[in-house]
């Protein structure tokens, strides 16, 4: 199993291929198309994440000791974002979530996505992802 | 003579090159830019006269006084108020709805009712609610069609001998929807009803004479109106705004204070308590003028144009469709293309340098009426070309193979 840094690491080297903004989110649009739906049960407004623009879904639940998170979004390039972080933070151990930083993000030309002004809520997917954690954390305790 | 080049020359911000291209600025129903005339006067203020108004004895106090009562005066004459101290400067539209929504608590009654439009912002619908919530009285719904008409006869079913007031749009800002206000006005005052409209979305596009369609309440904000931003009007028949109770207190707006008991100043100051944004008012001021020196005529004609040429080529493109699509309607198309998010068209054209609004515009009543998560709005000013059409149209087609 892969760590976080290593996933991280990956992402940044997959992007580094493209020479503009075209295939970047091309690529994106891509792994928004391939994202596992999630499934239709968790699907409900308790799971709806507030802040985003585009509808955003995200389901968390613990396989052992690890957290395996399923998402789904109703814009497509939102559905690439969260493709991405899924497989940055999916399967990973609470506390390694947790240590985690963001900034490959930055590194991988979607800095704009960071910025509290953008209505899909990045940072709001994040701190979603983080508040799992931090729940699944204390069960394990 | 409407001399485009001239025109976009005085909009130093069209200039910009937005991730690597020309912008193309079609969000001017959100905030319209401000030609260099308006910056101007906001610099020339700090520069020149900055100082504090209505109070000084010097000099300084004296031309900033002047310089703000004269930008009201301006104001008063552009929307052909009665009285210059029926206007009132405030932040903007959301403030000048809350000062009349607040101060009629003290007026309205349990089982009054209050009927707004299905097709408004969310900032003319809170403020009502929050007044009912604390009155008792009851908010109703005229509702609108397919093609985002307000349903004149289903108004006037509404109405009744229990009906205080009406507010109401004059334009919608997500559908651009313009609508008759003249007939609400009638019917209203029929009911002995007050009207409140929202001018936020017409104010910068079309003529209005308050004293002539006998409107009672009309709200303004200047960062639309190619004015800064923070600073807006309200206008109020004197005998109303003469009723209605302050809205903050504080300096500015009393006549005499004692531990015992303040009397409040007269209109306009009983509703400009503390120092008001005053280099925003003179540049509003700036923008009133600049706006009729191009003349409302020349303006309404100009973006007609630009309204019929997005919207003939915007219907070619496959699987798009347009919201609201009323004969009357200011420069403003609101769309979708089948299966794909507004949001990931936004995006798409945001890389491209093209600023559209995504998403529900504050008006999610409408989105809900259509079902739908949101829109892309382009609503176009009197800068904007056919040019810069043809390069959204392209980059919305360029969007949709991306995305498809």
């Amino acid at each position: 199993m892969k760590s976080i840094i290593e996933i991280q690491n990956e992402i940044i080297e997959e992007f580094s291929l493209f020479d503009d903004w075209m295939q970047r989110y091309e690529y994106m649009i891509e792994l928004g198309k391939s994202l596992p739906i999630i499934d239709q049960k968790n699907k409900i407004d308790e799971n709806i994440i507030k802040g985003c623009q585009s509808k955003v879904w995200v389901y968390a639940e613990l396989k052992k000791d690890k957290i395996t998170y399923t998402a789904d979004s109703d814009a497509i390039i939102t559905k690439g974002i969260i493709a991405l972080l899924l497989r940055v933070f999916s399967d990973q151990h609470p506390s390694d979530i947790l240590s985690a930083d963001t900034s490959f993000i930055d590194k991988i030309g979607l800095k704009d996505h960071l910025s509290p002004t953008r209505a899909n809520g990045l940072l709001s997917m994040v701190k979603q992802l983080k508040m799992y954690a931090i729940a699944y954390q204390t069960q394990l305790k | 003579m409407f001399d485009i080049k001239k025109i976009r020359d005085d909009f130093p911000i069209l200039k910009r090159k937005i991730n690597g291209n020309q912008l193309v600025y079609f969000d001017n129903a959100a905030t319209a830019q401000t030609p260099q005339i308006v910056i101007d006067e906001i610099s020339n203020y700090y520069s020149n006269y900055n100082s504090n108004i209505h109070r000084g004895v010097h000099k300084l106090s004296q031309e900033a006084t002047d310089a703000y009562e004269k930008a009201r005066e301006t104001i008063q004459l552009n929307f052909n108020a009665e009285h210059s101290h029926e206007i009132i400067f405030t932040s903007g539209s959301t403030h000048s709805i809350n000062i009349v929504a607040s101060g009629y608590r003290d007026i309205l009654k349990k089982g009054d009712e209050i009927i707004l439009s299905a097709m408004e912002h969310h900032s003319n619908i809170v403020p009502w609610q929050m007044l009912c919530q604390k009155t008792g009285a009851i908010l109703k719904v005229a509702p609108m069609d397919d093609n985002g008409v307000l349903i004149l006869e289903k108004f006037k079913e509404i109405c009744n001998d229990k009906t205080q007031l009406v507010v109401i749009s004059h334009v919608s800002n997500a559908l651009g929807t313009i609508n008759p206000i003249d007939s609400i006005l009638s019917i209203a005052h029929s009911f002995k009803a007050r009207v409140l409209i929202d001018g936020a979305q017409a104010a910068p596009h079309i003529k209005v004479d308050l004293q002539e369609l006998d409107i009672d309440f009309y709200v303004v904000s200047g960062h639309k109106l190619m004015g800064p931003t923070g600073v807006g009007i309200l206008y109020g028949k004197e005998k109303l705004l003469n009723i209605l109770p302050p809205y903050q207190g504080g300096g500015e707006m009393i006549e005499d204070v004692t531990f015992e008991k303040t009397t409040y100043a007269k209109l306009p100051h009983k509703f400009e308590a503390g120092t008001p944004n005053i280099a925003g008012g003179i540049a509003l001021g700036a923008a009133i003028n600049y706006l009729n020196e191009i003349g409302y005529d020349s303006i309404a004609k100009y973006e007609e144009m630009l309204l019929d040429y997005a919207t003939s080529e915007l219907a070619k493109i496959d699987d798009l469709k347009i919201y609201g699509e009323s004969t009357q309607k200011t420069a403003v198309v609101s769309f979708n293309i089948k299966s794909i998010h507004p949001y990931d068209i936004g995006t798409i054209l945001d890389k491209l340098g093209i600023a559209v609004r995504t998403g529900h515009h504050c008006a999610q009543p409408i989105m809900d009426y259509f079902q739908i998560p949101g829109t892309v709005r382009a609503s176009f000013c009197f800068y904007n070309t056919k040019e810069e059409i043809d390069i959204m149209v392209k980059a919305i087609k360029r969007a949709k193979t991306m995305l498809a």
